[in-house]
């Protein structure tokens, strides 16, 4: 594989979709000084906005208290999802956007039931402090995450009444998967759970030791009086733990076909190490195997548009109020709405995303993308000559290449910058990556 | 878990075997589909499959009542003989259930009880996968319906979902169902040559072309569903406006007033997905099973009944039952055998299968009583006239639920 097409695949990987200056700056940094500093870039990175306190409407609040509340309260995760997509837009850190948002599909809670912004957010902050160090201490933030809870119906598992639902999906989707437990695993780590709760009024989970089981449990043939902490730990030091974590950043950093047993040892041991999530990320990108995905993944809808925008120069927060409603909309006909995860399961991927009805929404919304394209881009499209705009228009996308197939619908159209983006949006060679 | 949207349980890994990815299908118009609508076998139905998204609770949905260990195992949230609306001295329905009440009484719905697999899985993701694909012991890519699809010649117009993803219960191995939009449409202009095959390129990417030539073909398919129900609306002399092309997300009501006019227009599908999702009742279950059921009731029902006279069977079920036992916070945690809904012309109404005992219980569970397998076996044969075995890996229990 040539030097370009090498870190154009790194790039289209690890970040949401690299600009043809970003490749260009790649070539000259070389392979492992791009991967360094995608892992470490130097620069702060523009932080949150603060979202004002929600108290929720009081006990004696009438109905039309209420609904205002409520109202509010949608506002507020409405623009949490703009700000968020504009900064996927918008960030230099690129990969620690990206992994924010892997963990955001791999702990998948949605807003639906969680309904409060600041505790999405808050939750999404944790992504960011703590999801690329220590693996057991990032694990056991988790467990008391309160949005977390909320979704899993942790506050409402106690001694008396154990609910079993945040430690069930905890060793099943987050930590270990099906097979590297068993169901009295499950009804003991509920027990370890027990007594955790969430103060909605101050947006933060409180320990209620009153409604936590003291009693020495079992889990994973380990007997000890578990809490979170210790039962999280347990959890996350599991060696499969290891290669679980390898196989979903593999399933959406490396290829969505089944993981060779020889990268899945590679990566897991590289892990086990220090389980430090870098190291992870390190091995994933480095590893052989890797530059022979290209290919192997469909665009997730929310990589597909922010990958296009920044190809494009669009930054949406800055083209009024409309331009982010229709980026959501978008993103709502997709199926992939942050914030917004379908189950606790995540997103689909791969040839799920690729349906008639995703290319309906996909072909409306390239033509909208096309007609916000920065003037610099399209002007630059128009100056090459017509035969070279197919090509032009490979290195603004970052394509490797047009098939027959696609150049000759490319060739037809490079009379028209406007369409011509369109179409490289919606081609094949453009939908998987 | 979500306990309102759960709309699908797309399992994140390869919805679609390879085979399919590559497939490419030969083209048909619409025409030609409506021009072979007399060669279908008079007999042939048409299978309507309805996912309820959560694991509904199946004890308070056809609740033995007068069983005592069912009031106490949940005695807060159990419904009493005089809640229920009865289907025999022991067994009632769910009071939201008034039209599959109705439909009971006239002999149109067959309650199948005790239905499930072996060794139950508790998970959503791999108990939903397990009832998609079929397959108990080792689930795999490919849906049963996709697997039909398959033997059937691979049209993707054959079995249809109104989602925007692909549920896994419609990918077999060479070939896959089309997930149609519903909202309004616009017919793609000057892309059409980018559905054409490139050799040498990779699957995902002979997939994404693929789309090109599946939308030129389903858009055809559904401007002609349109307009033959624009065309019967005039007839009828009827002011109200057309029901589709509110765009966004569809609820069961709107997929089956879809369903109901691709049947009318005659269409090729023999298949159809729809889904509800939301009931994974942990707590507070009563209120809200009773507005999911309530949904699924109405929708069903007016469905059954536009559909009256016309080969079409309804199965609803869902990924597991509920715990018998009542958690603390007036829900119910993950259990395993539950119903299966049966309705439509020629459907053998009543109550079919045994009861589990809720007594002699595997771990706080009920144990199956009729094989998921032998539900599909019989819609399978008796409505798609296919052969189970080869769908199903050999497998050939059937029940009597369809013909006299």
């Amino acid at each position: 594989m040539a030097d370009r097409a090498r870190i154009a695949h790194l790039l289209r990987r690890a970040t949401f979709g690299p600009t043809a200056e970003e490749v260009d700056a790649g070539e000259r940094a070389g392979y492992d000084a791009t991967l360094e500093r995608l892992l470490r870039p130097a620069e702060r990175d523009p932080g949150a906005p603060v979202f004002a306190a929600d108290p929720g409407p009081g006990k004696d609040a009438t109905r039309e208290q209420r609904q205002q509340a409520n109202q509010q309260r949608r506002k507020e995760v409405t623009s949490a999802v703009d700000w968020w997509l504009d900064r996927m837009v918008a960030t230099e850190h690129q990969l620690a956007e990206k992994l924010v948002f892997f963990w955001h599909g791999h702990w998948a809670t949605s807003a639906q039931k969680v309904k409060v912004a600041r505790l999405m957010l808050g939750q999404q902050q944790t992504f960011r402090d703590h999801g690329r160090g220590g693996y057991a201490a990032f694990v056991q933030r988790m467990v008391r995450d309160p949005a977390l809870i909320l979704w899993l119906d942790g506050q409402k598992n106690t001694a008396k009444a154990p609910n079993e639902n945040l430690a069930r999906e905890l060793m099943e989707l987050f930590t270990l998967g099906i097979g590297s437990y068993a169901e009295s695993d499950v009804k003991a780590g509920a027990r370890a759970l027990t007594g955790w709760t969430v103060d909605r009024v101050a947006g933060t989970a409180r320990f209620a030791a009153r409604r936590h089981d003291k009693g020495a449990k079992t889990i994973l043939g380990r007997t000890a009086a578990f809490d979170a902490d210790g039962f999280a730990a347990l959890v996350a030091n599991e060696p499969a733990a290891a290669t679980f974590l390898a196989q979903r950043l593999w399933f959406r950093f490396g290829s969505g076909e089944p993981i060779p047993a020889e990268v899945r040892d590679r990566l897991g041991a590289a892990f086990a190490a220090r389980r430090h999530v870098d190291d992870l990320l390190r091995a994933l990108f480095t590893d052989p195997a890797f530059a022979g995905t290209s290919g192997q993944l469909v665009k997730q809808p929310v990589e597909w548009a922010v990958g296009a925008l920044r190809q494009l120069g669009i930054r949406p927060s800055t083209r009024g109020e409309q331009a982010p409603k229709q980026l959501v909309n978008v993103l709502n006909g997709l199926d992939q709405t942050p914030l917004r995860p379908p189950s606790v399961g995540g997103w689909p991927a791969g040839a799920a995303w690729l349906t008639t009805s995703s290319l309906q929404v996909r072909l409306r919304a390239a033509e909208q993308f096309a007609a916000w394209a920065a003037p610099a881009v399209r002007e630059r499209l128009a100056a090459a000559p017509a035969q070279g705009r197919p090509d032009a228009l490979a290195r603004l996308l970052v394509v490797d290449g047009w098939t027959d197939r696609t150049r000759a619908v490319l060739t037809e159209a490079a009379g028209k910058p406007e369409r011509l983006i369109q179409l490289g949006l919606v081609s094949p060679e453009y939908t998987v990556h | 878990m979500d306990t309102l949207t759960r709309r699908k349980f797309l399992i994140a890994s390869g919805v679609v075997g390879a085979g399919a990815l590559a497939a490419g299908a030969a083209a048909y118009t619409l025409d030609d589909i409506l021009g072979t609508a007399g060669d279908r076998p008079a007999d042939a139905g048409t299978l309507v499959l309805v996912t309820l998204y959560g694991g509904n609770d199946g004890l308070n949905t056809v609740v033995p009542f007068a069983d005592a260990a069912y009031q106490d195992a949940r005695p807060d949230i159990a419904y009493d003989a005089g809640e229920v609306l009865r289907l025999d001295d022991e067994t009632g329905l769910n009071p939201a259930l008034t039209g599959f009440h109705r439909l009971f009484t006239e002999g149109r719905l067959a309650v199948v009880r005790g239905v499930g697999y072996p060794k139950p899985d508790r998970s959503h993701f791999r108990s939903m996968d397990i009832w998609q694909t079929a397959d108990p012991v080792r689930p795999g890519t490919t849906g049963w319906l996709g697997r039909w699809l398959d033997t059937a010649g691979g049209d993707p117009r054959l079995a249809v979902s109104f989602e925007p993803a692909l549920p896994p219960l419609l990918a077999g191995a060479t070939s896959a169902g089309a997930a149609v939009e519903t909202g309004p449409r616009r017919r793609a202009a000057g892309v059409t040559g980018l559905g054409a095959s490139s050799p040498g390129e990779a699957p995902l990417q002979a997939r994404a072309a693929r789309c090109f030539a599946d939308l030129e073909r389903v858009d055809q398919m559904m401007t002609t569903v349109r307009e033959a129900e624009e065309a019967g609306r005039r007839e009828a002399d009827d002011d109200t406006d057309p029901a589709t092309g509110t765009g966004g997300r569809s609820d069961l009501g709107t997929q089956l007033d879809l369903v109901a006019q691709c049947v009318e227009a005659g269409v090729s599908t023999r298949a159809f997905s729809v889904s509800l999702g939301g009931f994974d009742t942990h707590a507070d279950e009563r209120q809200l099973q009773e507005i999911l059921l309530a949904k699924v009731d109405k929708a069903v029902t007016a469905f059954a009944d536009r559909m009256a006279g016309r080969p079409v069977t309804v199965a609803v079920y869902s990924e597991f039952g509920r715990r018998v036992r009542a958690n603390a916070s007036d829900g119910t945690d993950h259990g395993t055998a539950s119903n299966v809904f049966v309705l439509g012309s020629g459907v053998r109404g009543g109550l079919h299968g045994e009861q589990p005992s809720l007594t002699d219980l595997d771990d706080g569970d009920l144990k199956h009583t009729v094989d998921f397998r032998d539900v599909y076996g019989t819609l399978l044969a008796d409505v798609l006239r296919a052969d189970p075995a080869q769908v199903l890996g050999g497998w050939d229990g059937r029940l009597a639920l369809i013909g006299s």
